[in-house]
């Protein structure tokens, strides 16, 4: 049965205006992820460039957005300038909330504005602010800025920008949400520096009539309980993320210094339990998430002698702490959140940031660079040298930090350091798990450890079954697409079962959709995958650098022949996906 | 009669659940900000939260103000609302001292606490409370809330 279309508000800097068009059906495409995917399908022009000014910025949220625990993300898609392929990102805050309260099912941007612009949208505004006077200012800086231009709405706005780096249109600029949170990975924050997008602030005020019955408060209270009281969710709220580092440590699987060994003693002072202990200042929430995973550390720095301190506020997570910390050698905690200061500051996807001056690092070490390069020495553990070279990166200082901008293994060709080069179609995520991981991160759609749960699957799993293993990778993207179709935090991918997912949408009044869910995502997994293909992506042309091969993993090596029987499969079940 | 406080706001991460509740289960609507309790950061998310709610004045100038008698004084503080008789002036909202009543922008409907204490139990760190109402006769409680209390422990260690 056809669902009703999408309001989607249709933005164009261009002309300097917007107009709200209805788009698609719901039950087919559900929203997040598959009206994303279905919007870009319609819009974008794939053999366009990435940063060409007619192609869309997307942001979706779903059905359920704001309506349960956890149902708290937006999805951002976009043709990503890292790749120039189909790509989607997720962030949290209040924007998913600040949008279903404005009444947008989706906000579409193309063209480019003349000058520096803020885009304000609401239920009663559409606003194009000349902001030419934050051109260069940093992602905070322009927070504050912003909070001063845009009053009304306080504190149920949601609040985007972009710092340097997205100005400069560094491939792997990120787009910063409420301060804390990101659309980190693919360069999102370029598409915004490409269309002269400073920020983007969303009032939400509007409210939506709850359904009638008692249905709806029901089964709100039983998942909120379920989130709350269980215990289910503790361990993103306790030590959050960061828990891993011991974990991963302990076996074998957590990169240190570009990837050059899997397990260090000096894991004591850059654990979890270390930055509990004496870093974490206090935790925050997206908007209706009770879970509160969001770890706010306290960075104290003496800047001048006479006791002249000032205080930094930085959120922390597993992957920022493996990226700007073990894989740069780092193993000073303050030091680690000193370095992500400043990654935040520049508006840089902290993963591939990372990861791109740990594979500099080696290369200097290697004498394959020099400071002429890097302008600045970088050794591992060195904080003030990565401090320097970020700024380096956001401002795209020379000819080695454009390259190292466009990402690691462009920079990586240029000086022949491809072996070393931590790339997994973007730079790598935090797990040494073993092959079915490597390949999952380099050939899922996102080229994220959030696709399906690869890593998980290496520890579960020691024979080399690569139907097996690809035939779980297929499935568990096709169960996440529907949860990021709702959209719900991938944190939640054990509370909302399909039963529970299923009570949900009911008690909403949308049992359509939830009797179409499995063939909606059959079609939405299929849908991104033919927009990623559309854009130039062959699977059979995925490379493994040789580090991979080299580093001991938590199964031991890596074993290369498994690895190609993977890649080969994959490839040839993402070509069923697409033509049947 | 129980009044409702913030007393240990300080622990807000902000998760905007009380509003939801509110919103859901006395107003029937969806929505964060149609609530008797608004969760708000005053400048930017790293200054900490705070609750925007009906502080239960006697007399309340909200109920004053009200031409129609839509709003009235509700005992132990605060006021009682009577909707259907509501002209959506506005003139409550002007009158709170503390900004706690929201009037909602497409409809000028207000929306204030009513002190049902509903949003209570939906607070994952017992950030606010049912009180009995300082001055009332009978009342157990007379004295202001101490900020600083460590009665319960959070429900996400269970």
């Amino acid at each position: 049965m056809p669902g009703e279309p999408f309001r989607v508000l249709m933005v164009d800097l261009t002309k300097g205006r917007g107009e709200y068009v209805n788009f698609g059906d719901r039950n087919a495409h559900l929203g997040g992820s598959g009206l994303a995917a279905a919007l870009f399908e319609a819009y974008a022009d794939v053999s366009a460039p990435a940063l060409a000014p007619e192609q869309p910025l997307i942001f979706a949220i779903g059905p359920l957005t704001g309506c349960y625990p956890l149902m708290s993300k937006t999805v951002c898609a976009f043709k990503s300038p890292y790749n120039e392929q189909y790509a989607e990102s997720h962030a949290g805050g209040r924007l998913a909330l600040a949008l279903r309260f404005a009444g947008i099912d989706a906000l579409v941007i193309r063209g480019k504005a003349a000058n520096l612009t803020a885009l304000a949208v609401g239920i009663r505004r559409l606003d194009f602010v000349d902001v030419h006077f934050l051109r260069g200012f940093d992602v905070f800086t322009t927070g504050k800025q912003l909070r001063k231009l845009h009053r009304s709405g306080a504190g149920h706005r949601s609040t985007l920008r972009i710092g340097p780096a997205g100005e400069n249109q560094v491939a792997y600029a990120c787009i910063n949400v409420d301060t804390y949170r990101h659309f980190g990975r693919l360069g999102s924050g370029a598409v915004m520096g490409a269309k002269n997008l400073k920020a983007i602030v969303v009032d939400g005020g509007k409210s939506l009539p709850a359904p009638a019955g008692k249905d709806y408060g029901d089964v709100f209270k039983a998942i909120y309980d379920q989130v709350v009281d269980s215990g289910m969710m503790k361990k993103y709220h306790d030590l959050g993320t960061p828990e891993n580092l011991l974990a991963l440590n302990e076996l074998s699987a957590l990169p240190w210094k570009n990837l050059q060994s899997t397990k260090e003693a000096a894991i004591e002072n850059v654990s979890g339990e270390a930055f509990a202990r004496d870093l974490l200042l206090r935790k925050a929430a997206c908007a209706g998430c009770p879970v509160g995973c969001i770890h706010v550390g306290l960075l104290r720095e003496k800047y001048a002698a006479n006791n002249d301190y000032l205080y930094r506020q930085v959120s922390y997570d597993y992957e920022p702490l493996f990226a700007d910390g073990t894989m740069l050698g780092i193993t000073d905690a303050p030091g680690i959140l000193a370095v992500m200061d400043e990654i935040e500051r520049q508006g840089v996807d902290c993963m591939s940031a990372g990861v791109a001056l740990a594979w500099a690092t080696e290369a200097a070490q290697k004498g394959a660079i020099g400071v002429s390069e890097t302008i600045v020495p970088l050794t591992f553990g060195d904080v003030a040298g990565y401090r320097e070279a970020v700024r380096h990166l956001g401002s795209r200082t020379n000819e080695f930090y454009r390259l190292l901008g466009q990402g690691t293994m462009a920079a990586a060709v240029k000086y022949k350091g491809e072996d070393y080069a931590c790339v997994l179609g973007q730079e790598m995520s935090g797990y040494a798990t073993g092959e079915v991981f490597y390949i999952s991160q380099a050939m899922g759609v996102r080229h994220s450890h959030l696709d399906s749960g690869g890593y998980s699957y290496d520890q579960k799993h020691t024979e080399k079954d690569a139907t097996k293993a690809i035939d779980f990778l297929v499935a568990d993207e096709a169960d996440r697409v529907v949860l990021t179709s709702m959209v719900s935090c991938l944190f939640a991918r054990n509370v909302y079962t399909t039963e529970t997912l299923g009570k949900a949408l009911s008690a909403m009044g949308l049992s359509g959709m939830a009797e179409n869910l499995p063939e909606a995502a059959q079609n939405i997994q299929k849908l991104r995958w033919k927009n990623k293909i559309a854009c130039g992506f062959k699977p059979s042309e995925v490379k493994i650098p040789k580090r991979f091969y080299e580093v001991t993993n938590w199964k031991g090596q890596a074993d290369p022949a498994y690895m190609e029987e993977l890649k080969t499969y994959y490839a040839s079940r993402i070509d069923a996906i697409v033509n049947t | 009669m129980k009044i409702l406080r913030a007393p240990r706001i300080e622990r807000c991460v902000g998760c905007d659940s009380c509003s939801l509740a509110c919103a859901r289960l006395v107003h029937k609507r969806i929505s964060w900000t149609t609530a008797g309790i608004r969760i708000t950061s005053s400048g930017g998310l790293s200054t900490g939260f705070e609750a925007k709610i009906c502080l239960a004045c006697d007399p309340a100038p909200c109920a004053a103000a009200c031409p129609t008698g839509s709003f009235s004084q509700r005992k132990g503080g605060g006021v009682k609302v009577k909707p259907d008789v509501c002209i959506r002036c506005g003139a409550c909202a002007k009158a709170c001292p503390v900004d706690a009543i929201y009037i909602e922008p497409e409809t000028n409907i207000p929306f204030v606490c009513l002190h049902c204490g509903r949003c209570v139990a939906f607070c994952p760190h017992q950030c606010l409370e049912m009180i009995e109402a300082p001055g009332v006769p009978g009342s157990e409680v007379d004295a202001p809330v101490s900020a600083g209390t460590e009665d319960k422990e959070a429900s996400h260690a269970g």
